[in-house]
């Protein structure tokens, strides 16, 4: 049987994307929860895996034999991130702001540069009950964890039939990372008009990516909310809706999850859960006739 | 020239809620937003004027021209960022995935790659009724921390102001990195959640590498008591200074909806925010100040 990715996105910060898929991740008879937000990752928060592996992520950047370089600056001017330079007449690296693409090695012609490991962040992989939960860890000070994604999409099993992705915000380049491996994708939303402009961009992005979408209206109020405005105008499937609710924003808060404390949230979002499901499954059948 | 940038590490604490009311209550003629993946400070500080716009050019990118490309791979094996895929028995490069690192260029040996520059994004600047620097990324595009510091560079340009006020995008990656260049105060707004506190302490990990003093306000602050005096300790043991509680104000979300912000009526959340201005205020002024003769004197 194929995986199925489920990418669960906001655009917005604070919308309720961890909330969604660590409820989620726990009504499934058995799944693989993916913290893909590398940058704050707090879905270990909720689960309290027991760690079985901890990976360090590591990059590769330029060391540089200063005995052989010549000074001949050709790496200087190839790199397009500005990550080396020259002082008196020989190169040195910046790592923090190399994207490791190898280019330097390949354009010095008397083997001057070679690479070493640089850590940038960890991947750990733990258990509990029947979830695999994969997390992720952006070292504080370094720039870039799509690498981080990368490492965690790797440690993806074959025949695991449900897989959580819970994204960053934003739609810039650690979303787009985190949604190519996604077949089917949650947009999570709140009743603000904030929300309603950041699922927009990341609407646009998915739309790009081609991938199904859905989407879930959060904090919902009575009255006026521009995200489900946006979703009637847009024709974007409306999967369900959760109340604002102190007692759910309390449970959350304390690193609790949902459907396992109150039959009340476990109700709500198992319904939800399953027509989301129910869509993805249509949706994917149906991408794979095309 | 003092600079006050608000962060938060985690999303949705409440960092464009502050943020707008405190450019109403400082009258601020200098501000912008930062968070140009998911800009929302336009919807409360209302320019007047049509922007002055410019597009965004981030990285080139690469194309493979396949009229010249005879399909030897080895643009696809040098590629450390699976941007290279067969088309036919040619092959492409797939846009969304280019870092335009150009390490492609310098292995094909019919010269068949070439670069492409188009704008990933625009730049907003508004005169009226103050300067407003904003910005907009196209949606999947990288270079987010080079086009913050672009919105940064044409606030600077166009004000001569004494205060800027920042608004930054949550994380801690390169839009935030970028963002805190050239600051002389963050705001961190948190919330009382385990989440709240363990973004806290990487964001404040993350301002320390870079020597930026922070200070710290609690919004949301009565949806846990527990959890908000365990970041007050968490505060006070590593000596970062909580300069106010925010209380959960369901007026927000009206009040947002209306494009007005919280200190505009008299509201739980305004009313507070109201109190806790003038603390930052009074820290941006002297902890600046410190920070600038650190510096200074550490190149003479």
């Amino acid at each position: 049987m194929k995986s199925l990715n489920i990418a669960v996105l906001s655009g917005k910060g604070g919308a309720g994307k961890t909330m969604v898929a660590v409820n989620f991740a726990a009504l499934a008879n058995q799944a693989v929860y993916a913290d893909c937000d590398i940058e704050e990752p707090d879905g270990y928060l909720f689960f309290l895996p027991e760690i079985v592996e901890s990976t360090p992520v590591i990059v590769k950047v330029p060391e540089i034999n200063v005995d052989q370089c010549t000074g001949c600056r050709k790496c200087v001017d190839f790199c397009r991130f500005h990550a080396l330079g020259l002082i008196r007449g020989k190169a040195v690296s910046f790592p923090e702001i190399c994207h490791s693409c190898g280019g330097c090695v390949l354009v010095c012609q008397n083997g001057s540069i070679t690479e070493k490991p640089r850590i940038i962040g960890v991947v750990e992989e733990g258990n509990r009950d029947n979830i695999r939960i994969l997390s992720g860890f952006l070292t504080p000070g370094e720039e870039s964890g799509v690498p981080i994604i990368r490492a965690i999409i790797r440690k993806f099993r074959p025949k695991e039939s449900l897989r959580i992705l819970d994204c960053p915000p934003g739609c810039s380049c650690p979303v787009t990372e985190s949604v190519s491996h996604a077949d089917y994708c949650i947009l999570v939303t709140e009743p603000t008009t904030f929300g309603r402009d950041n699922l927009q961009m990341v609407h646009e992005l998915i739309r790009l990516l081609g991938k199904p979408i859905g989407v879930i209206l959060n904090k919902s109020v009575d009255g006026y909310d521009p995200s489900e405005e946006y979703c009637l105008r847009e024709n974007l499937r409306i999967l369900g809706k959760i109340p604002y609710d102190e007692e759910l924003a309390l449970i959350s808060s304390q690193g609790k999850i949902a459907v396992r404390g109150s039959s009340r949230w476990r109700t709500l979002f198992s319904a939800i859960f399953q027509s989301v499901l129910e869509e993805a499954y249509r949706e994917t059948a149906l991408d794979s006739q095309r | 020239m003092k600079r006050l940038l608000i962060l938060s590490g985690k999303g949705g604490t409440g960092k464009t809620t502050v943020a707008g009311a405190f450019i109403f209550l400082a009258q601020a003629q200098s501000y912008a937003d930062c968070d140009v993946d998911a800009p929302n400070l336009h919807l409360l500080v209302h320019p007047k004027d049509k922007p002055n716009t410019e597009p965004f050019l981030g990285m080139p990118k690469y194309e493979i021209d396949s009229e010249i490309c005879r399909g030897c791979g080895r643009c696809f094996s040098i590629c450390r960022f699976d941007a290279i895929r067969t088309k036919d028995d040619r092959f492409e490069i797939v846009c969304e995935r280019c870092e335009g690192c150009a390490a492609c260029t310098l292995v094909c040996p019919e010269k068949a790659i070439f670069s492409s520059l188009e704008p990933t994004g625009e730049l907003h600047l508004h005169l009226s009724p103050a300067f407003f620097s904003t910005a907009r990324l196209r949606p999947g595009s990288g270079n987010s921390g080079l086009m913050v510091t672009r919105v940064k560079e044409r606030l600077r340009e166009a004000s001569q102001s004494e205060m800027e006020i920042l608004d930054g995008s949550p994380g801690i990656g390169c839009p935030v990195i970028a963002s805190m260049s050239g600051t002389d105060l963050i705001l961190a707004v948190t919330e009382p959640s385990l989440s709240g506190l363990y973004d806290l302490s990487r964001i404040l990990k993350t301002a320390e590498g870079f020597r930026i003093p922070v200070i710290v306000c609690l919004n949301k602050a009565n949806v846990n008591p527990g959890l908000a005096s365990q970041i007050d300790a968490f505060c006070e043991k590593i000596g970062i200074p909580m300069v106010g509680h925010i209380p959960f104000d369901p007026n927000v979300v009206r009040l947002t909806n209306a494009g007005q912000s919280v200190v505009e009526e008299d509201c739980p959340s305004g009313n507070a925010i109201r109190v806790l201005f003038p603390k930052v205020m009074t820290y941006l002024k002297t902890v600046g100040n410190e920070v600038k003769n650190d510096y200074s004197s550490s190149f003479e």
